[in-house]
């Protein structure tokens, strides 16, 4: 029969106005805004696909299989310009992770996820059953997880209500990462007003498997048993994904949207699948998260060309009295679809029973291409499972440029005087102390980042390094993502976020091997949203392209806005790296006193979108670095060869805060001071300091080495300068003949480590400090 | 020396302790490191072959095993079996394998619970006193000194007293407390094993990261035979696998297990006979 397009179903009921559908579908108190469920084209286009009237069961599964959380309806056309391929790359896009080849007969799966709305309204589950959809993703592919790491952003915590959500939002994490036994090893946390009502919760996993152990999200093998297993369902998370798809204005009443996890069902869950993979019963394997039961048989079905007919009476159930369309759409955790091959349920039960898992076989695979949904005897439904996936609709939307933007950009530094030549050490004290830039401890305490005993790096300073027991290499991962940039120049801010984050990578000796994203942004239907949408994803596509990392997966969260305002567009990368020898790793730290310290790279006053801007003048405007890509990419390849041959002591990619930051956190990581003395040349003392020039790295090499690094440096035509030693216990820069800060480490690293930490010890707030601008005599 | 792993549904460092006591201080790849499948049980060329400090064996018990196999050491891991719920420890403490357990404890065989096996033991009765939540109420994940406080202990015997050593810890519930009497008891039976200090071997209370009584970070039972630890000592297993490295390695973890697997009394059966 293969796909037919008129399956023919039994309408049991009147068909409903879309306008109705909500209230007719759901529980009346989990609704939101009916109106962006399904608009009126989209009905029609739903009435031509079918060639009939949906009943209002299937009304249910095409409000949430076409969600924008479902089917990327208005981001897709951009997505296309992502590059994909790759020498390493297994699958790419389209799989629930994206699976790169890491050597010695293993791949790694991973991919990152937000988890925003429901971490809004309610911040530990949001943020737990954010973690916990993300682990599965990455076990449904046969890949048991070896690492987590997160991109959090909030608004000021100045303002208790956004201590509170950090609060739970970091308890959320913890409480689920650690219980289910994966280390949270890293990530990117950072604070500013526009997450006030929107904060963003972004979640990152990486599993290993064998090659021959990945498991595909298709169904195939017609008759094959459709097994259901994991927590019972219940009315939980019912239109989680239509709630993600909206803004946040209703988000008291979207509580009940969200979804409750149960880390423990989960650790369960993910031995027993592993396990049951190893029994070689499994055909294919889908975890049940946004749209749940809907969206695993569709897009079980879709991938494998096949169809799935499944029983909901067979459905484990939390709760009586479930609708048809509540069993379809809920988003309750911890549940998978599994696909066995016929004959060998026996071997499935057998893991299930062990792991005290509630399971059911609900189903069958079919040749019709169908999803099927029968209650008992009675059919309610039935749709192509196509036409609810990769037939969903897809938008060109409007782009335009933001009124405020030529405003914003046209901001010059000329405007801000001066800085007297006494106030860099207080300038970069208060740097240190900010929380976008301060010591992380408090939130990387509460996660475990040490179980499974791989963690060579941890959290703390940017990259984390992971071996892989067994075998000699080590993989680096990293988040990047700067929000400032991205509110004046989309483009460059998704190009620095690319570079930045490969830069970070290649530092220690990685080679970046594969990338993931996550793009929050506002509400899709206002052009100026989907400008920058736009234009972020064509700078992240030309950095990929020019450092030839392939996007192997991704996310998408719009309507991130609450009252018409969208949030800054945040687009966050997660990078991977691979170490081949770890005798060529190399941290961030200095590693003996007396080694010279060199800047490779320029410094130009690019101070647009800077912290320094930001913390000392409270401004976020001016043009952010712009990237030169066959610059970076040059950069990279001396800094990997540099490494190769031994030359490098330490390295550290310079990022937020510039050179003057950098050192610092050298100082304090190493307990180990230094000693500068920069050539201010053409550029004033404040930007040779804090300046956010990109494609620059701090690097500190033994005496004995300076002379073959120096030659490989010229024969490549790089820019480096000699700027001091390391040593003693203070760091002191002068610039010219001025000595502009002079710092004990003790002093720094007091300001670094309560920076972030003061606001939930219960100490006191120190009042922000007043802008101290002098005359440059 | 065969050592055997209880794994409880929870459990999460099951595999981090089969590792060490395999491919660190074992003959090192005796059956290989698997990805995505359950521990492994041990190599059958091991067989039960004459006790041998160098080559110990591991086994993974199932919680839902009613008899121990042929095993010298019982290792209680991290985790949080049943999900932490009720309280941390609590319904493991009756799962179907523990009365094998106590039997083993009973019969003089050595029982080390580390985190949440240490919390499994104080709810089963083989350790006196409780773990309460952390003082600040929050998960800690970091790594502390512990002072060696009894180093005639078979746990310790590779350390001196007063020796201060680095090991992580994680844990939510870790705040030793026992009523003023067993304090009493525990300190005049030397049952104290390790104690929260700092860089120098003080004992402050900044370096008390969770709240616990006398600084308790490890106590034993009477006789010497049960061990329960907040600190993870397969954590310092091995130099690679330091999370605060480059600063910070220590390999006093390895020394722990040596110290089990050198000393003669630690064989179920010598002690038997003795």
């Amino acid at each position: 029969m293969g796909h037919t397009k008129n399956c023919d179903v039994s309408d049991k009921g009147s068909t409903p106005h879309p306008q109705q559908v909500a209230g007719a579908t759901c529980h009346a108190k989990v609704v939101p805004p009916s109106s962006r469920l399904l608009s009126d084209d989209e009905y029609k286009k739903i009435l031509d696909l079918l060639g009939r009237e949906p009943n209002s069961v299937e009304l249910a599964m095409f409000s949430v299989m076409w969600s924008e959380h479902c089917s990327y309806k208005s981001s897709r056309v951009h997505l296309k310009r992502f590059p994909t391929v790759g020498e390493r790359v297994i699958f790419g896009p389209g799989e629930n992770a994206g699976v790169v080849d890491i050597g010695n007969g293993l791949v790694a799966a991973f991919k990152i996820e937000s988890h925003n709305h429901p971490s809004f309204i309610e911040p530990y589950q949001g943020a737990a059953t954010g973690v916990g959809g993300i682990i599965r993703d990455i076990f449904t592919m046969g890949a048991r997880p070896i690492a987590l790491l997160n991109a959090l952003r909030f608004g000021p915590l100045q303002n208790p209500k956004n201590r509170y959500l950090m609060e739970q939002v970091v308890a959320g994490i913890a409480g689920y990462g650690n219980c289910v036994g994966v280390p949270t090893v890293g990530g990117d946390i950072s604070f500013n007003e526009t997450y006030t009502k929107n904060p963003l919760v972004n979640a990152f996993c990486l599993g290993i498997a064998r090659r021959e152990d990945i498991v595909k999200g298709a169904a195939s093998g017609i008759g094959n048993p459709v097994i259901y297993v994991g927590s019972k369902t219940g009315r939980d998370g019912i239109h989680g994904a239509t709630m993600a798809s909206t803004g946040l204005e209703h988000s008291k009443e979207s509580r009940p949207a969200v979804q409750v996890g149960d880390p423990f069902t989960e650790k369960l869950l993910l031995e027993a699948c592993l396990e049951l993979i190893g029994t070689g019963c499994v055909v294919g394997m889908q975890d049940m998260g946004a749209a749940g039961l809907t969206c695993a048989t569709s897009e079980m079905a879709d991938r494998g060309a096949v169809g799935i007919k499944i029983d909901l009476a067979k459905v484990p159930l939390r709760e009586s009295g479930m609708t048809p369309e509540e069993i379809l759409i809920s988003e309750s955790q911890e549940r998978m679809l599994i696909v066995v091959k016929k004959g060998m349920e026996k071997e499935a039960e057998a893991v299930f029973l062990k792991w005290d898992l509630d399971f059911s076989i609900i189903g069958t695979v079919t040749d019709d291409g169908c999803v099927t949904v029968t209650n008992g005897d009675i059919e309610v439904a039935r749709v192509p499972a196509d036409v609810l996936t990769s037939k969903a609709p897809v938008y060109e939307r409007p782009l335009a440029a933001p009124q405020f933007q030529e405003i914003l950009t046209s901001f010059s530094y000329d405007s801000i005087p001066l800085p007297s030549s006494g106030s860099y050490s207080a300038s970069l004290l208060t740097l240190l102390s900010s929380p976008n830039l301060a010591s992380k401890e408090w939130v990387y305490q509460q996660f475990d980042y040490m179980v499974q005993t791989n963690t060579v790096v941890g959290p703390g300073i940017g990259v984390a390094i992971l071996r892989i027991k067994e075998f000699d290499t080590l993989l680096a991962f990293t988040l990047e993502g700067n929000s400032a940039y991205s509110l004046l120049n989309p483009y460059y801010s998704g190009a620095n976020a690319v570079a930045g984050a490969a830069l970070r990578l290649i530092c220690t000796g990685a080679k970046p091997i594969g990338m993931t994203n996550c793009l929050n942004f506002g509400n899709p239907e206002r052009p100026e949203t989907m400008w920058a949408l736009a234009l972020s994803i064509e700078g992240m596509s030309d950095a990929c392209k020019a450092f030839a990392i392939p996007v192997v997966s991704g996310n998408v969260s719009l309507y991130n806005e609450t009252a018409g305002f969208d949030i800054y567009p945040t687009p966050i990368v997660g990078m991977v790296g691979l170490i081949e020898s770890p005798t060529h790793s190399l941290a961030p730290v200095f590693k003996s006193e007396g080694e010279i310290i060199i800047l490779i790279g320029e410094t130009l006053e690019e101070m647009g979108g800077s912290v320094y801007l930001k913390e000392i003048y409270s401004q976020e405007r001016g043009s952010p670095p712009l990237l030169r890509l066959d610059r970076e990419k040059a950069l990279q390849q001396v800094i990997l060869r540099a490494i190769e041959l031994g030359l490098l002591s330490s390295a550290r990619a310079l990022s937020p805060g510039g050179i003057a930051i950098a050192l610092a956190k050298s100082c304090i990581h190493s307990k180990m001071g230094a000693e500068i003395n920069m050539d201010p040349r053409k550029i004033r003392p404040d930007a040779a300091l804090f300046s956010e020039s990109p494609s620059r790295v701090l690097v500190t090499v033994n005496e004995e080495k300076l002379y073959t690094l120096k030659a490989l440096l010229d024969a490549q035509d790089i820019i480096y300068s000699v700027l001091g030693k390391t040593g003693g216990v203070s760091l002191t820069i002068q610039v010219g003949d001025k000595m502009t800060v002079n710092l004990p480490i003790k002093e720094m690293e007091a300001a670094h480590q309560t920076g972030l930490s003061r606001y939930f010890l219960g100490e006191e707030l120190p009042p922000p400090a007043p802008p101290e601008i002098g005359g440059e005599s | 020396m065969r050592f055997g792993i209880i794994v409880f549904p929870g459990s999460n460092c099951d595999r981090d302790c089969q590792y060490v006591i395999e491919q660190v201080i074992g003959c090192g790849g005796l059956s290989g490191f698997t990805f995505g499948e359950p521990p492994m049980p041990p190599h059958p060329a091991l067989g039960r072959a004459e006790p041998d400090p160098r080559a110990p064996a591991v086994m993974p018990i199932w919680h839902k095993e009613e008899k121990l196999p042929d095993v010298d050491i019982l290792i209680l891991p991290g985790g949080f079996s049943y999900g932490d719920y009720l309280r941390t420890g609590a319904i493991a403490a009756y799962s179907p394998i523990m009365k094998a357990v106590i039997e083993h404890a009973r019969a003089g065989g050595v029982v080390l619970g580390i985190c949440n096996g240490f919390q499994i033991l104080t709810e089963s009765g083989l350790l006196p006193g409780a773990l309460l939540r952390n003082k600040r109420l929050k998960f800690i994940c970091k790594s502390v000194w512990v002072r060696v406080e009894n180093s005639k202990s078979i746990l310790t015997s590779n350390f001196t007293n007063g020796e201060v050593i680095s090991m992580p810890i994680a844990h939510a519930e870790g705040n030793y407390y026992i009523e003023p009497a067993g304090l009493q008891n525990l300190i005049e039976n030397n049952q104290i094993i390790f104690r929260y200090c700092n860089l120098h071997g003080t004992l402050t209370e900044s370096a008390n990261p969770n709240g616990s009584l006398d600084n308790i970070a490890g106590i034993c039972n009477k006789a010497g035979n049960v061990f329960g630890m907040m600190p993870h000592p397969e954590r310092t297993g091995d130099v690679w696998a330091q999370p605060a490295a480059p600063l910070q390695h220590t390999v006093d973890g390895i020394r722990m297990f040596l110290s089990l697997l050198q000393n003669p009394s630690s064989f179920r059966f010598s002690l038997e006979t003795a």
